[in-house]
């Protein structure tokens, strides 16, 4: 794929912008602003940034609760994504999802699912749907090495196969299942090779180089469109903090964390970027200014925000209530 | 009126709401050219292969597909097997399907889950004790997750039609024994609907309020029949949806007779009539003149042997027991 230097930037911006937000999140979870838990993306921006960049506007995709990210890439809106995790009514879901169930499907964003992997057989649906009004749109879903290992992984891209659909399930591999490395939870190294087994083309890539990420979603997201069915997708990468904020990490060494923190996807697209005199450092800079800016503007926005009433912990349950129309 | 059975009801339903909405489908393991394992779809995929598509031996495969094309937009009807299954696939009832109205703050985009799961509820086919279940209890929990048990073809037609309509996710219980029963039906291309929430009174009486779902209904009218001969006039109400339920139509008839019976196939703990003897507890206890009584089947599986499994299920006589005992 061909990209234009504006391609190039728009990709470094949305990078900053998830890593500036997690990293804003971290910190206001440490003193006590958003409730809950909170799982950072930080480290896997390449793949959240890359994904979304080949998605066209009608696409679905239905990812974990570890992708803020992608909700910021597909345009879900700062200011209410952050007063949603501070809880407040103003956020996208009126402060009733919080960080783990926060989306926006009028987005095409079915957002986060509290139940990993969830989103394996769900996304099937869009898909589906995409394929019966025929629009050729697609949908994606993206999981953990540790959500791979649920039924829903199976019965998901064995639907997706058989039914010929144009779903992308991609596994973004980060090592660790919560504490538990992926040595103890599978014995290939290759999880995209398990597309085989259902007759799918599997393909693995290095998850914190942008251009990997860039070229293997095009290639499926083209192939989905065009009826060619499901593709799986591995990305190697690495998350640098927790599982959830507040996760103590004893099991993972300082000198790994450090290992993957050099191979960060940022500092290795501004080298790109340098390197090819697409941007100076000066205006790498001026991305970051710009974007703390817009973070500082999504805190304020939260943190004036009102919270929700009693009258918000009642609605919402029904479409319709006709128990509550007879009452 | 012509009579049609209750499986002739619910395949005239799918078909006339496919007509309406080309975007109803209906799913499952078996329901295509098969025409499902209790034949409730046969001739169906014939007249709509677009509509009516078979699928793998895979639950929460099903229930996920379809709750994602529910929020599309779709209008989907996948049918689980046994009822029993929904077990199985219970993460798509419980976390997902109940609550994503909720979840998203009914946004633009999260406002539906047009799925209708048809379950083949019940027992009595001699299927043990995991294909006889009546699930309706274990599910009633959950808020946000409608419940109908119908127990006529009337009913059952009208019911289907108008959850299919609606949008938000519905366990629809069908109960096996009753797929054969025969009931007046309005003719073809007339068309209605029966919103949830509306009990019906199945006969009216005035000593005691025995309130019944599905199979249960027609064998409380059995009994009804009988012990008006003993000069008891029983009053018969079949709520027909326990998720929205319409207590109003409940209460008046309680405080009618001062009498309460609730008569449900399913396990004693838990089973979904409590609910309506906690209600009446509430709201009406001034009204009741005696100790309410439960009929139900007991606390243990449901066996194998038609012996066993005659004895395990509430028969007539029960009902029979239960008022008298109500009344004493």
């Amino acid at each position: 794929m061909t990209l234009t230097n504006e391609d190039l930037r728009k990709l470094l911006e949305d990078m900053v912008y998830i890593r500036t937000f997690e990293d804003r999140l971290r910190i206001n979870f440490a003193a006590g602003a958003v409730p809950g838990f909170v799982h950072l993306g930080i480290g896997q921006e390449a793949i959240m940034a890359g994904t979304c960049f080949n998605l066209q506007d009608g696409d679905t995709i239905g990812a974990s609760h570890r992708e803020h990210g992608v909700l910021l890439c597909r345009g879900i809106g700062g200011d209410r994504l952050m007063a949603e995790l501070y809880g407040r009514k103003t956020g996208i879901c009126k402060g009733k999802g919080g960080s783990m169930h926060a989306g926006d499907l009028a987005k095409g964003t079915l957002g986060c699912n509290g139940i990993l992997g969830a989103a394996q057989t769900i996304i099937n649906g869009f898909s589906f749907a995409h394929k019966f009004r025929n629009d050729g749109k697609i949908a994606v879903t993206m999981f953990g090495d540790g959500a791979a290992n649920r039924g829903e992984f199976h019965e998901g891209l064995n639907f997706a196969a058989i039914w010929n659909l144009p779903t992308v399930y991609m596994i973004n591999n980060n090592g660790y299942a919560i504490s538990v490395p992926k040595s103890k939870q599978n014995k290939m190294d290759d999880l995209s090779a398990r597309g085989a087994a259902y007759g799918v083309p599997g393909v693995q890539i290095d998850g914190n180089d942008i251009f990997a990420v860039l070229e293997a979603t095009s290639e499926a997201f083209k192939r989905a469109r065009e009826g060619g069915g499901p593709t799986l997708i591995e990305s190697k990468t690495y998350r640098w903090r927790g599982h959830f904020e507040g996760d103590p990490d004893t099991y993972r060494s300082e000198e790994e964390k450090e290992f993957w923190k050099e191979k960060c996807p940022i500092k290795r697209f501004e080298k790109y970027l340098l390197e090819h005199e697409v941007m100076n450092q000066a205006e790498i800079d001026d991305v970051w200014k710009m974007i703390k800016d817009r973070v500082d503007g999504h805190q304020k926005f939260a943190e004036e925000s009102p919270w929700p009433t009693e009258e918000d912990l009642l609605s919402d349950v029904y479409f319709y209530d006709e128990g509550s129309v007879l009452a | 009126m012509r009579e049609i059975t209750v499986a002739e009801a619910i395949r005239e339903a799918l078909a006339e709401e496919i007509e309406r909405n080309p975007e109803v489908i209906v799913l499952g393991e078996d329901v295509g050219a098969f025409g499902g394992c209790f034949g409730v779809t046969a001739g169906l995929y014939e007249k709509y292969p677009n509509n009516v598509l078979d699928t793998m031996i895979a639950e929460t495969g099903i229930l996920g597909l379809s709750l994602g094309a529910a929020y599309s937009g779709m209008k989907m009807v996948p049918e689980l097997m046994f009822a029993d299954f929904v077990t199985v696939a219970n993460d798509y009832i419980v976390n997902q399907a109940s609550k994503n109205r909720y979840m998203t703050g009914m946004q633009p985009g999260g406002q539906v889950a047009g799925m209708v799961v048809r379950l083949p509820n019940g027992a009595g086919v001699r299927a043990a004790a995991q294909h006889s279940q009546c699930m309706e209890g274990y599910v009633m929990h959950c808020p946000g997750i409608k419940i109908a048990c119908p127990s006529t073809p009337y009913d059952t037609k009208g019911m289907l039609k108008y959850a299919i309509r609606g949008n938000d996710p519905v366990l629809f219980f069908e109960h096996k024994l009753l797929y054969g029963v025969k009931g007046p039906v309005p003719d073809l291309g007339e068309d209605y609907v029966i919103p949830f929430a509306s009990a019906d009174v199945k006969r009216e009486g005035t000593d005691v309020t025995v309130v019944a779902t599905q199979v249960m209904v027609h064998k409380a009218l059995a009994a009804a029949e009988k012990l008006a001969e003993e000069g008891i006039s029983v009053e018969v109400v079949d709520p027909r949806s326990l998720k929205p339920l319409d207590k109003p139509t409940i209460f008046k008839s309680v405080r009618k007779t001062g009498h309460l019976v609730v008569v449900n196939e399913g396990c004693r703990t838990g089973n979904a009539l409590n609910e309506i003897v906690t209600l009446c507890a509430e709201e009406c206890l001034d009204a009741l003149k005696g100790r309410v009584v439960r009929v139900t089947g007991p606390d243990t599986p449901i066996p194998f042997s038609p012996k066993l499994e005659d004895m395990w299920l509430v028969q007539e006589n029960d009902i029979i027991q239960g008022v008298l005992k109500a009344l004493d």
